[in-house]
């Protein structure tokens, strides 16, 4: 093995940092810094005092403690809630406003903003520090009555839709990460898509965090109208820094009768060194809601950054007929750490849901799936089907499964398929006698074993992903 | 070609090659013959590059010492193992794996890689010439396969690949008399004056199939005896007794 070669390929492509000038809130959560925040970004009255609600629940909330990766006590006295390029203070009106050093940073991301590189049929919105910066494709997708921009401008624009949904699926008083996220989310995507539409291009976000001793806490809100259908991705990447840095979402999916939304993830944040230091935590909530009948909401995740990763995006379905999925690829190496799965809550009849989980752990790292299948007494007919597989590279990392299910309806049912192989020797020779190198053998092995889970992404992206597996196991076999 | 000399080989202090040695030159065919577990699934590991035998003596091919060479190295300039027992490997779609294999090898000899169309029309091609259906490659590779397919598969590889030496490690164990036929084929139309065969077997059929130049007994790990093509015969009426 070329050792050179390796340490070079290795590195996290996406660790530098971009030297721009910054308004900030001063450090601390209090009252104060969400007046700052709301003030800023010229939010109408009644959003300041959702905030403020979110801020008075979170009070009396604790951090929840039953996970599995640990990790030192926060500081949230001596964090900055929002940090935003001077530059784009107010929201620029055209990209000409925008710091060049910024176009240039998502450009290096592979992200190009400026109107002619734009990626082919894919709408991005790019979310640094605390703003959106740039929604691009927006004329096209205005033409169909659809709405995508920052959440922001939503709660200026579009009041009535922002107040009729935020909150509705993951409530202002949650749990202490997610009641964090109501008082001081700073921006993040709003998605709206009319009825009978079926939204023309793959929505995606991309979010990156830059200043350090900063928080992220990015909202966003999807609804589709009767009868729509919107595939939306989300990506993510941070500097290279030697302190913990937290990340805490909030997603909210709202499907009406017969819609149907697909939200993949591709999540790299900077994952620390191969010591341990440094790093994202990524602590998100995710949740849909399939309100409406024959409703459909699927999940695909692939997790291979952050220090830690805590998430659970979750479906409850509540329509007849409404179906739920989840299908994850968590890799987790060196000294990361993972707990992740999903929620299915079925109230209505004849409900579906689907788990695929492939956990990959490599190095020191620990990987955990966490899942919840409830089936509630109305749900007849109702089915869950799970599957998760572990892959284990080494003998020094950790795979564990905890499904929890509850089923109080007897006419429904409840699959549950559990796996753990460690990474086969004898595959790996086989692969090597045909020519491959070691590092080709695994990545082969590796994304021949979630397949299931990459086939779900939209094409663009699951090329991306596979070359993002790999690379995240580099060198941990040989 | 291949210059094996005093090859010793353990696995966890336990002897299994002892004082192995073997010529095999451009052009010819050699067959190995013995009971089991005499070690010959051990020479083709260790001759491929397998991990986890501690070995001595020297092994050259082409001229150069093979234990400076990873397995894929090996692959790469030209040793090709048809295993005994071909691996599954669930998820991974048996054309793509041929097209990276190809492509990793064609990298090596410094030849350009292949694109996907051109890649398929040699597939095609060699498939169809092993009656090997082409629905079958785009299944996942050896995950559900017979017996039979999955040595077929494994000779498919070997006339994609056109390795300068393969070693067939009882690749006629399992067959039914018309895959033999297909399988032996397979070999014969590959077979030139520049490749070699190393041919692992236990059965005289295979070798009426494929004539090989020379015959040699292992047992216990070493050469007992070297003979022509009429050694195979002799060896199917007496069995091994007489050589052991
Ligand atoms: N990895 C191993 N560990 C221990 N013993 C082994 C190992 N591989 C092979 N052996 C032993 O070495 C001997 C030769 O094995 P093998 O080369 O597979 O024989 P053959 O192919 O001739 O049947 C057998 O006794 C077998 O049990
Ligand atoms: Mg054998």
């Amino acid at each position: 093995m070329k050792t050179e070669d390796l340490k070079n390929s290795q590195e996290y492509k996406y660790g530098f940092s971009t030297d721009v000038e910054n308004i900030r809130a001063p450090k601390g959560l209090n009252e104060k810094t969400i007046k700052f925040i709301s003030n800023i970004k010229k939010e109408p009255k009644w959003m300041l005092e959702w905030r403020l609600k979110a801020f008075n629940r979170l009070k009396v909330l604790k951090e929840p403690d039953w996970q599995k990766p640990k990790y030192p006590k926060i500081d949230y006295q001596d964090l900055y809630y929002y940090s935003a390029p001077k530059s784009v203070s107010d929201k620029p009106k055209s990209l000409d406003e925008i710091d060049p050093k910024i176009l240039e940073t998502y450009k290096k991301l592979g992200i190009p903003l400026d109107e002619q590189k734009r990626l082919n049929g894919i709408a991005v919105d790019a979310v640094f520090d605390s703003v959106s910066v740039a929604t691009t494709f927006k004329d096209e997708l205005t033409k169909k009555g659809i709405i995508f921009c920052s959440i922001s401008e939503a709660i200026k624009k579009h009041p009535d839709l922002v107040k009729k949904y935020l909150g509705s699926v993951i409530p202002l008083s949650d749990h202490y990460f997610a009641t964090l996220n109501s008082a001081v989310f700073t921006d993040g995507s709003f998605v709206y898509i009319p009825p009978h539409t079926r939204c023309p291009m793959e929505l995606s976000t991309y979010f990156r965090i830059n200043a350090s001793e900063t928080g992220q806490f990015e909202r966003t809100l999807i609804i589709a109208d009767k009868g729509s259908y919107v595939s939306y991705l989300e990506g993510c990447t941070a500097p290279m820094r030697d302190e913990n840095q937290l990340h805490a979402a909030n997603v909210e999916l709202v499907a009406l009768d017969d819609a149907e939304i697909k939200y993949s993830t591709v999540q790299n944040w900077y994952p620390g060194d191969e010591n341990g230091v440094g790093g994202i935590y990524n602590f998100v909530t995710k949740r849909g809601a399939c309100r409406g009948k024959n409703s459909k909401i699927s999940w695909t995740q692939v997790e291979t950054g952050s220090a830690i990763t805590w998430k659970y995006p979750s479906c409850i379905l509540q329509g007849d007929n409404s179906v739920g999925e989840f299908y994850s690829i968590a890799i987790t190496n060196n000294h990361q750490k993972a707990d992740t799965g999903t929620k299915m809550i079925h109230l209505g009849k004849n409900t579906k849901s689907k788990i695929i989980s492939k956990g990959i752990s490599a190095g020191k790292a620990d990987n955990m799936y966490r899942g919840l299948v409830e089936i509630k007494n109305k749900a007849s007919n109702s089915r869950n089907y799970t599957q998760c597989d572990s892959l284990l590279m080494g003998n020094k990392c950790g795979a564990h499964t905890i499904p929890y299910i509850k089923n109080n309806n007897s006419t429904s049912t409840i699959e549950h398929e559990a796996t753990t192989t460690k990474i086969n020797e004898e595959q790996l020779y086989y692969c090597n006698q045909r020519g491959l190198d070691q590092e080709e053998a695994v990545s082969l092995i590796v994304n021949g074993f979630c397949k299931e889970v990459l086939q779900q992404l939209p094409m663009e992206f699951a090329v991306e992903a596979q070359k993002l597996v790999a690379i995240s196991l580099e060198g941990s076999v040989g | 070609m291949l210059n094996i000399k005093n090859l010793e080989a353990k696995v966890d202090n336990k002897h299994i090659l002892n004082g192995l040695n073997l010529d095999i030159k451009p052009g010819e065919v050699h067959a190995i013959m013995g009971p089991n577990g005499s070690g010959k699934s051990t020479l083709a590991n260790v001759l491929s590059g397998k991990n986890g035998y501690e070995t001595k003596g020297e092994i050259k091919f082409d001229g150069q010492n093979l234990s400076e060479l990873s397995t894929e190295e090996r692959a790469q300039k030209g040793i090709f193992l048809a295993f005994q027992y071909p691996l599954e490997i669930p998820g991974v779609n048996t054309n793509i794996f041929l097209k990276t294999s190809l492509n990793s090898v064609r990298k090596a000899r410094g030849e350009k890689e292949l694109d996907t169309l051109s890649f398929l029309k040699i597939v095609k091609e060699k498939s169809s010439e092993l009656g090997i259906d082409e629905k079958f490659l785009s299944r996942q590779l050896n995950v559900g396969f017979s017996g039979g397919e999955k040595k077929k598969n494994e000779i498919l590889q070997m006339k994609i690949l056109q390795p300068k030496l393969a070693i067939l490690d009882e690749t006629d164990s399992g067959l039914d008399i018309d895959a033999l036929r297909i399988v032996a084929d397979g070999v014969n139309s590959y077979k030139n004056k520049d490749n070699a065969f190393l041919i692992i077997t236990h059965y005289q059929r295979l070798l009426d199939y494929i004539k090989p130049d020379f015959i040699h007994v292992l047992s216990k790990g070493k050469i007992v005896k070297t003979g022509d093509a009429e050694l195979g015969v002799e060896l199917e009426k007496t069995g091994y007794a007489n050589f052991i």
